[in-house]
């Protein structure tokens, strides 16, 4: 791709040049690597029962659905997907503030969080 | 192209290759991983990784954002309550869900087949457009604040669900569970 003169990118406002080429890395590579992950964060969840450990699992899904969103933002041209990642972060930020507050309460009254042991919403 | 054949060698393929098989690696090593602060510190090296996949995608803000929120904020509030619960050293209590164990790696096989299945079947729109500088801090500034995209109410609303994220988990941490 020809790099674009200082009068065309002020005149495009973002620069948006749209080519047809073969991209170097097949898109559906980065669908896979991001299933992978995804996957080993869905077996993370199931198999552990330390709740952080459960909690890291859960960032690495996020981050995988991340991957997916970026990799179509670059190959479909739209500025959706990284929006839309964005929105992803944050919202994760949030879910780990909430999630290890509740811990630290648990473990305040219990001494042992392991996701087994725990049945407080049993009655 | 179909989805499987190898494309010419490059070297952003060569790049995606390497921290591709780096993030699965740190993502199976955290997973398989008894200490919790050896698995947050795999979980660091993963989004790393991830966040150089995210520089071949021409995404720098994210990159950028990737590092400082995930690598630095997030994981450093992970390593602070491993060590405030004193979680570091590995669990010697009677594991309960044993048995639980194989099955939930066979559900994780059957749901990779199922996403590979999805992943593998055609994609219905053409993935050759390319779109320069859509991850510049500039683009992503502009179009998320710009009134006529649908992307400013979101943004708003994000503010007030990191609002009560704080409130709530203050609250959480303040009061005893009975």
């Amino acid at each position: 791709m020809e790099p674009m003169q200082p009068v065309q990118q002020a005149a495009a406002g973002v620069a948006r040049t749209a080519v047809i080429a073969v991209p170097a890395v097949p898109l559906s590579w980065y669908l896979i690597l991001s299933a992978v992950l995804f996957v080993i964060g869905v077996t993370g969840v199931l198999i552990k029962r330390n709740p952080i450990i459960i909690f890291m699992s859960i960032e690495l899904m996020l981050n995988a659905v991340n991957v997916s969103f970026i990799a179509f933002a670059r190959y479909l041209g739209d500025v959706g997907g990284q929006m839309f990642a964005i929105f992803v972060m944050a919202v994760a930020a949030a879910e780990v503030a909430v999630g290890l507050g509740i811990l630290i309460s648990i473990f305040r009254s219990r001494e042992n969080i392991n996701v087994d042991e725990i049945n407080l919403m049993q009655g | 192209m179909s989805p499987l054949s190898f494309p010419a060698v490059s070297f952003e393929l060569v790049f995606f290759l390497i921290f591709a098989a780096g993030a699965v690696a740190t993502g199976v090593a955290m997973v398989l991983q008894s200490n919790p602060v050896r698995s947050a510190l795999f979980l660091v090296l993963n989004l790393f990784c991830v966040a150089v996949l995210y520089l071949l995608l021409n995404a720098w803000f994210l990159a950028t954002v990737q590092v400082l929120v995930y690598a630095g904020a997030i994981m450093v509030l992970f390593l602070f309550v491993i060590m405030l619960l004193n979680l570091g050293a590995p669990d010697r209590t009677v594991d309960r869900l044993k048995p639980q164990q194989p099955i939930a790696v066979l559900a994780g096989l059957v749901l990779a087949l199922i996403i590979g299945g999805i992943v593998l079947s055609p994609l219905r729109t053409p993935v050759v457009t390319e779109n320069e500088g859509i991850g510049t801090v500039e683009s992503v500034g502009k179009n998320l604040y710009d009134p006529a995209q649908p992307w400013l109410f979101p943004f708003e609303a994000t503010s007030i669900l990191l609002l009560i994220a704080v409130i709530g988990s203050v609250v959480l941490a303040k009061r005893r569970l009975d």
